[in-house]
């Protein structure tokens, strides 16, 4: 679990010495960033991140632009050196190693093929220059251009390809030097939304057929809860959270990875009782809500309930039987939008907030959606309600 | 419905300035030039006879025909003066454009990797001694270069040399001239398509394990190709016919075709060899343009 937790801690103050990992892995991570900052002028792009990727890996860094993601990416490609820190591949500070010596390959956002160069010479630019004899450049070529499907076009120039090709032309380029880190900086984004889709399920194919550690950055929270493993989150060049895709989503770890993450509803309010598993939270805007204990326990009054919109039920009238261990609040529809597998309904709380509530439309025929105006009530057990600190 | 609606008036106007611009100053007047070449010498105002004239109707129009003649051309070949003064202005022409390229090229090249706000200043550098009249800047030259010139002055007060260097009225000084003068014309298209260049192409290749040595030979230098023609076009061109500089720098001992066709103009005022000359030099400036144009083709059909 401790490797899940992003360790970022300002570089102003001394480094701490890493936690002992008290579950060590059974093999050492073959990447390891060790208290990384890159600044750009008086900018900390990068402000000390620590963060440790196994080989096998397919691992996301998201976040929004800015984020110092991409900056992150250059300094393992070799385009940046860090400020400070240290960054380990298999063992060995390659800090200092430039990018041209360093068994890391990218792929560029623009994929950054050569347009003088024909698809075949493209693939073959890396094996050519790592002296490789030509009958082997040849098989390796023939084997990437069928790995991405690009046969019959190895002749063609970029500029004679469609959008989808060239990216797959800039994969295959940058997968024949079999790197042992395979860097894609936001791969996908300038493919439109259906290429976009197939293409990830296919990279994904890719990487767990090859074995290969794929790290790449993206903005688009989606695409890296469908490709990755693991997710790192970044924001004004720091980690705010690491972990598997559903725990990102379910147990944020921040406030701002809660609403980075997803849609989520937030009440403000402070702590009024500790159970042992449950936590009564005054909030302002909701009235009292009861929420579950996390794993690692809140100490703070001041507190944040957080629920996922489809965590919410919403009825005519408050659940027959025993309510008391579920959270109701009652309002009004103020807003709905269909966007066909599910309904979004804005509740307007007597309390004042605005609750967002996504109802899943399972039949075709369901009659059952709420009107503007009308008074509704929305439960939510205490086990879907998440408690972050302010 | 039809294509053509879609240009408007002023557009359609747009497409055939350029044809109109090149007819009434470059094809109407190359066409009197041609004429003069086909014409005999005369003593008379214009020195050359007249081939027809409009007031005696078509029979003096074929009589005129009949009276071309081809004997300037003739002449041109007869004499090794031209010959010479020819493959003179073309040697020099090729070695000025070469040595532009290897100083034109390293300039431009750090000039499009400078920070964007130095960029600006770095062009105005280049640009701001066309500022000043270029006869000056060669007269500027020759003062550096004569006898008591500051060059000399230098080299002395160095130590370098014993007694004053001879450097005016030689080649060197005329390369000097050229490629100082012509230096601008070198830089500037190569600087536009250095400055366009993708860095994230140079990246890629330092990625797939190109050595600075190999990315600039196997990416940057062919990516920059059409600047480096658009250069060497843009200084090859007007060197060939470059007058004044190897006047004023050069030695008397061989002409460069812009001299002859001076000497001929106004020393012994035979227009219609002169008018030849300029006829044949054209034939020779194309060349090289065909050239350019043939390879871009056929650079364009490769990637069809």
């Amino acid at each position: 679990m401790a490797d899940d937790i992003a360790t970022s801690e300002p570089a102003a103050e001394a480094a701490p010495p890493p936690a002992p990992d008290p579950r060590p892995d059974p093999q050492p991570p073959i990447l390891r960033i060790e208290n990384v900052v890159k600044s750009f002028g008086s900018f900390r792009a990068v402000d000390g991140v620590s963060l440790d990727i196994r080989a096998g890996e397919f691992f996301a860094l998201l976040g929004p632009s800015g984020c110092g993601k991409t900056t992150l990416l250059r300094m393992l490609a070799g385009f940046e050196s860090p400020d400070e820190g240290r960054i380990l591949l298999s063992g060995e500070d390659i800090g200092d190693v430039l990018p041209h010596q360093r068994p890391v390959n990218m792929m560029f956002q623009n994929y950054a093929l050569f347009p003088h160069l024909n698809v075949r010479d493209n693939i073959a630019f890396g094996l050519r220059r790592a002296g490789m004899p030509r009958a082997e450049i040849a098989t390796r070529v023939a084997e990437m251009v069928a790995l991405v499907r690009l046969e019959g076009l190895e002749k063609r120039k970029p500029d004679q390809l469609s959008g989808g090709q060239r990216q797959r032309v800039a994969l295959a380029r940058s997968l024949a030097r079999r790197p042992q880190v395979l860097l894609l900086d936001e791969p996908m984004a300038a493919l439109d939304k259906k290429l976009r889709e197939s293409t990830q399920f296919e990279l994904m194919e890719l990487q767990r057929r090859l074995g290969m550690t794929f790290i790449i950055v993206t903005h688009d929270q989606e695409e890296a809860m469908t490709v990755a493993t693991r997710i790192g989150v970044m924001n004004a060049g720091r980690l705010e959270q690491v972990a598997a895709p559903r725990r990102l989503y379910e147990e944020p770890a921040s406030r701002w990875v809660a609403e980075f993450v997803g849609d989520i509803n937030l009440f403000e309010g402070e702590v009024t009782a500790r159970e042992p598993l449950r936590l009564r939270v005054a909030t302002s805007t909701a009235g009292e809500l009861v929420a579950a204990q996390p794993v690692v326990p809140i100490t703070e009054t001041r507190v944040s309930v957080a629920i996922r919109p489809e965590k919410i039920r919403l009825a005519l009238r408050r659940p027959a039987g025993d309510a008391t261990g579920i959270n109701c609040v009652e309002g009004a529809v103020s807003d709905a939008s269909y966007l066909g597998g599910k309904t979004v309904y804005k509740i307007k709380l007597d309390g004042g907030a605005v609750l967002h509530a996504a109802q899943a439309n399972t039949a075709r025929l369901d009659a059952d959606g709420y009107g503007l105006n009308q008074r509704v009530v929305a439960w939510f057990t205490p086990d879907d309600c998440v408690v972050l600190e302010r | 419905m039809s294509a053509r609606r879609i240009f408007s008036r002023p557009a359609r106007f747009a497409a055939i300035a350029p044809y109109v611009w090149m007819v009434l100053f470059f094809l109407v007047p190359f066409a009197f030039v041609l004429k003069i070449s086909l014409s005999q010498t005369a003593i008379a105002q214009p020195p050359y006879t007249p081939l027809f004239s409009l007031a005696e109707g078509w029979s003096s129009l074929s009589d005129a025909f009949a009276a071309l003649s081809l004997d300037n051309f003739r002449l041109l070949l007869s004499d090794d003066l031209y010959l010479a003064s020819y493959l003179r202005s073309v040697v020099v022409a090729l070695t000025s454009t070469a040595i532009l390229l290897l100083i034109g090229y390293p300039i431009a090249y750090g000039m499009a990797r400078l920070p964007r706000r130095w960029q600006g200043i770095a062009m105005m550098l280049v640009i701001v001694p066309f500022w000043t009249s270029f006869l000056i800047r060669i007269y500027a030259w020759v003062n550096i270069l004569q006898h008591d010139g500051l060059l000399n002055q230098i080299l002395l007060a160095l130590h370098l040399v014993s007694k004053p260097v001879v450097w005016l009225s030689t080649d060197s000084a005329m390369y000097v001239g050229i490629v100082y003068s012509y230096l601008p014309f070198m830089i500037l298209p190569l600087f536009a398509t250095l400055t366009k260049l993708e860095p994230a192409l140079e990246e890629a290749a330092a990625d797939l394990g190109a050595t600075p040595r190999e990315i600039f030979w196997l990416v940057t230098f062919p990516l920059s190709l059409p600047g480096v023609g658009a250069g060497a076009l843009l200084c090859f061109i007007p060197i060939v016919g470059e007058f004044v500089i190897p006047d004023l720098l050069a030695g008397s001992k061989s002409l460069m075709i812009g001299q002859t066709l001076w000497l001929e103009f106004f020393t012994n005022k035979d227009w219609p060899v002169a008018s030849s000359i300029a006829v044949v030099l054209l034939a020779v400036l194309l060349l090289p343009l065909l050239l350019y144009d043939r390879l871009q083709r056929r650079q364009l059909e490769e990637s069809r």
